[in-house]
C-alpha cells in the first residue's frame, strides 16, 4: 500500500510517500508560506527522485486542517486536482491528530499547539496506549489559558510541539503547574511523513472519501461570519427584529 | 487537422466555472456555480467565503463540464486556468487545483490573464472576428479601452482612474437599496425611469482623453439623495438610477468612438460583467451603425464570469507556445498583458 500526502497547513510544506512501513521520500521546507509555489514542484522532485509513477499510489493523504485557511485550501486543492486525476481516494487526516502522531509512543499527554492568532490555539489532548493514539480530547480551537487549566485539571506530565510553542512558551511556563518538555527539532512541526503513516491507518479502516466530497475542516468561520452573527446576536438581545 | 481540446478553470471572484473548449472558439461545456446568493447577505463578496466554495464546488464543476462536453481527461491538450488579476485566496484554488490535474495527466498548463479572458469571450459567437479590434472591458474590477493587437497582445489606451464602472453600479444601488449585485438591479430599475430627469457630471480626464473617473458620478449621486433626504423632498428611484445610468453610458461610449476614431479602427467589441448592461449595448450598438463600425458582444452568460472565456484565451496562448511551470502561483494584481 502506497500513500502520497501532503500537509501545508502551517508555515511548513510538506510532501511525503510512505509505502507499508517504508518512508519512500520526505521533503519538509519550514521556510517562509510560499506553498502554492512550492508544493508542487516538491512532489515532482519526489517522483522524479524515486522514479515514482503517481498511478501505482493507493490513496491521497492530506493534512485537512485546521491551520492557514489558505494554506489547507492549497494542501486540499492539490489533493483534490490529484485524485480526479488519478481516480484516486482521499484520506483527510486532522492537522492536530497528525502532528500528535509525530511523537509516537510518548510518555504522558501529548498536546501539539498551532498559534491561530488572537490568543488562540488549535489544539488537541492525546495519549498513546498499546502503540496506539488515542485522543482524549478532539482538535479544538480554544483561548491557550483555557488549555491550559485543563492540562493542570489533569495534572499529568505534556510533551508541547507545533508552531505555537515559541509563541506561548512564557505563558506555559508562568501558568502551567504540570511537568511539561517540547519535542525537539525533528518532530516538532506539520511533517507529511506523519500524515502518511497516520493516512495509512484510515485508509486501512475504510476511513476515505472521494475527490469531490473532500473539503478542509477550518474549525473556524469566516470573519465575516462571525461578525454577521454577533451583529445578529447583539440585536436580538437589544429586542429588535432582524 | 486533430481537435485541440483544453479544459479551462476560472475562481477568481465569486464564480466557480469549468469549460472544455475545441479548437478555441467552440465551446462543448460551460459550467457556472454562482455564489451570490451567498454573498447578498454581506451587501458584496467576502473573499474568504468566496474562496470556501470554491474548494467545496471546484471537483463537481469539473466533473460536470467534462461530463456535459462528453470528454475525458485523456482527450485533453492542455489546461488553461485563470492566476489573476482577482482575489487571492479564490484564485488560488483554481490554480491549485488546475497545476494538480496537468501534473497528474502531464498535460502543459496555460495560465490566463482574466481580463484576457474576457476579450476572448468575443471569439465564441463571432467566428469572423479576428484582431486587432477596438475593445472596451468593464466589469465590477475594471475598465480598461483596449487595442487588441494580436492575440493576446494588447495597447492599453485609456484606464480608469478610481472606481471601475460596474464599481459605481454596485455603489449607487446600494445608496437606492437595490443592494447587491448592483448593475443588473439598476439597469432592470432603469427601465422604469427617464434618463433625463437629473443630469450628473460626465468626467473628462484632461491629459488622456481616453481615460475614466467614475467617483465623481457617484459622488453626486450620493449628494442628490443627502440632498434631497434633508430637503425632504422624495428621490424617484427609477429616474435617479436612470440618469446615472445615462451618465455613465454616455461616456464609456464616447471614449470608445473617440478612440475608434483617433486609430482608425473599425471593429469594435465590449466585454466583461458590466458589458451585459442593456443599456451600454444598445447604445454602443447605435453609435457604431452610425459611425459604419462593425459591432461585437459576448451573449450575456460569457459576459459574466466564465470559463470558456479562459479556455479561448489559453487555446491563443498554447499555439503560441505559451507554458507555465508547476510553480505558478495566483497573482491578485496581475496587469494586462504581463505573463
Amino acid at each position: 500500500m502506497k500513500i502520497l500526502a501532503l500537509d501545508s497547513s502551517g508555515i511548513v510544506a510538506s510532501v511525503a510517500v510512505v509505502e507499508d512501513d517504508t518512508l519512500l521520500a520526505e521533503y519538509t521546507v519550514n521556510y517562509k508560506k510560499t506553498h502554492s509555489q512550492t508544493l508542487l514542484p516538491m512532489l515532482d522532485e519526489i517522483v522524479k527522485m524515486t522514479e515514482l509513477e503517481l498511478e501505482s499510489i493507493d490513496a491521497i493523504a492530506v493534512a485537512a486542517g485546521p491551520g492557514s485557511f489558505t494554506g489547507l485550501r492549497i494542501g486540499s486543492a492539490t489533493a483534490k486536482g490529484l485524485g480526479l486525476a488519478l481516480k484516486k481516494p482521499l484520506v483527510a487526516v486532522p492537522t492536530v491528530d497528525a502532528l500528535a502522531y509525530n511523537l509516537y509512543d510518548a510518555q504522558g499527554l501529548i498536546c501539539p499547539i498551532m498559534d491561530a492568532r488572537r490568543k488562540q490555539v488549535y489544539t488537541g489532548i492525546y495519549r498513546f496506549e498499546e502503540h496506539q493514539l488515542k485522543t482524549l480530547k478532539d482538535q479544538w480551537a480554544a483561548p491557550v489559558e483555557e488549555l491550559l487549566e485543563e492540562l493542570n485539571r489533569r495534572g499529568e506530565a505534556v510533551t508541547f510541539l507545533g508552531d505555537g510553542v515559541p509563541v506561548f512558551r512564557e505563558l506555559i511556563a508562568e501558568k502551567l503547574k504540570v511537568p511539561y518538555s517540547f519535542a525537539p527539532a525533528h518532530v516538532n512541526k506539520q511533517r507529511a511523513a506523519a500524515v502518511a503513516a497516520l493516512g495509512s491507518i484510515y485508509y486501512k479502516e475504510g476511513r476515505t472519501q472521494t475527490d469531490v466530497e473532500h473539503v478542509p475542516e477550518y474549525l473556524r468561520v469566516s470573519q465575516a461570519e462571525r461578525e454577521r452573527a454577533e451583529r445578529e446576536k447583539a440585536q436580538k438581545q437589544a429586542g429588535t427584529t432582524v | 487537422m486533430k481537435d485541440t481540446l483544453i479544459l479551462a478553470i476560472e475562481s477568481s471572484c465569486d464564480e466557480t466555472a469549468a469549460s472544455v473548449v475545441k479548437n478555441g472558439r467552440t465551446i462543448l461545456s460551460n459550467v457556472i456555480s454562482s455564489q451570490i446568493a451567498l454573498h447578498t447577505l454581506y451587501g458584496g463578496v467576502v473573499p474568504e467565503i468566496a474562496s470556501r466554495k470554491h474548494i467545496e464546488k471546484i471537483n463537481q464543476v469539473i466533473d460536470q463540464a467534462l461530463s456535459d462536453a462528453g470528454v475525458t481527461l485523456d482527450d485533453l491538450d492542455a489546461i488553461g486556468v485563470t492566476y489573476g488579476p482577482g482575489l487571492v485566496g479564490a484564485l488560488l484554488v483554481g490554480v491549485a487545483e488546475a497545476k494538480a490535474i496537468a501534473y497528474a495527466k502531464k498535460l502543459p498548463l496555460v495560465g490566463v490573464h482574466h481580463i484576457e479572458g474576457h476579450v476572448s469571450a468575443n471569439y465564441i459567437e463571432h467566428p469572423d472576428l479576428e484582431p486587432p479590434f477596438l475593445c472596451l472591458i468593464v466589469s465590477g474590477g475594471h475598465t480598461h479601452l483596449v487595442i487588441v493587437k494580436d492575440y493576446g497582445e494588447f495597447e492599453i489606451l485609456g484606464r480608469t482612474r478610481d472606481d471601475a464602472a460596474g464599481e459605481a453600479f454596485d455603489k449607487v444601488a446600494r445608496a437606492i437599496g437595490l443592494g447587491y449585485p448592483g448593475g443588473p438591479k439598476v439597469d432592470k430599475l432603469s427601465k422604469e425611469g427617464n434618463p433625463n430627469a437629473i443630469e450628473f457630471p460626465k468626467a473628462k480626464i484632461g491629459d488622456c482623453p481616453y481615460d475614466f473617473s467614475f467617483s465623481g458620478v457617484k459622488s453626486a449621486v450620493l449628494n442628490y439623495i443627502n440632498h434631497a433626504q434633508m430637503t425632504g423632498e422624495e428621490v424617484n428611484r427609477a429616474d435617479l438610477a436612470a440618469s446615472f445610468q445615462k451618465a455613465v453610458v454616455d461616456v464609456l461610449v464616447e471614449h470608445t468612438m473617440l478612440a475608434a476614431k483617433d486609430y482608425g479602427m473599425t471593429k469594435i467589441a465590449i466585454a466583461g460583467g458590466v458589458a451585459s448592461n442593456g443599456t451600454l449595448r444598445a447604445a454602443m450598438e447605435e453609435a457604431c451603425k452610425k459611425n459604419n463600425y462593425s459591432f461585437y458582444r459576448p451573449s450575456p452568460i460569457f459576459c459574466t464570469d466564465n470559463a470558456a472565456m479562459i479556455g479561448v484565451a489559453a487555446y491563443y496562448e498554447y499555439i503560441k507556445g505559451t507554458r507555465h511551470g508547476w510553480d505558478l502561483n495566483a497573482v491578485p494584481n496581475l496587469k494586462l498583458g504581463e505573463r
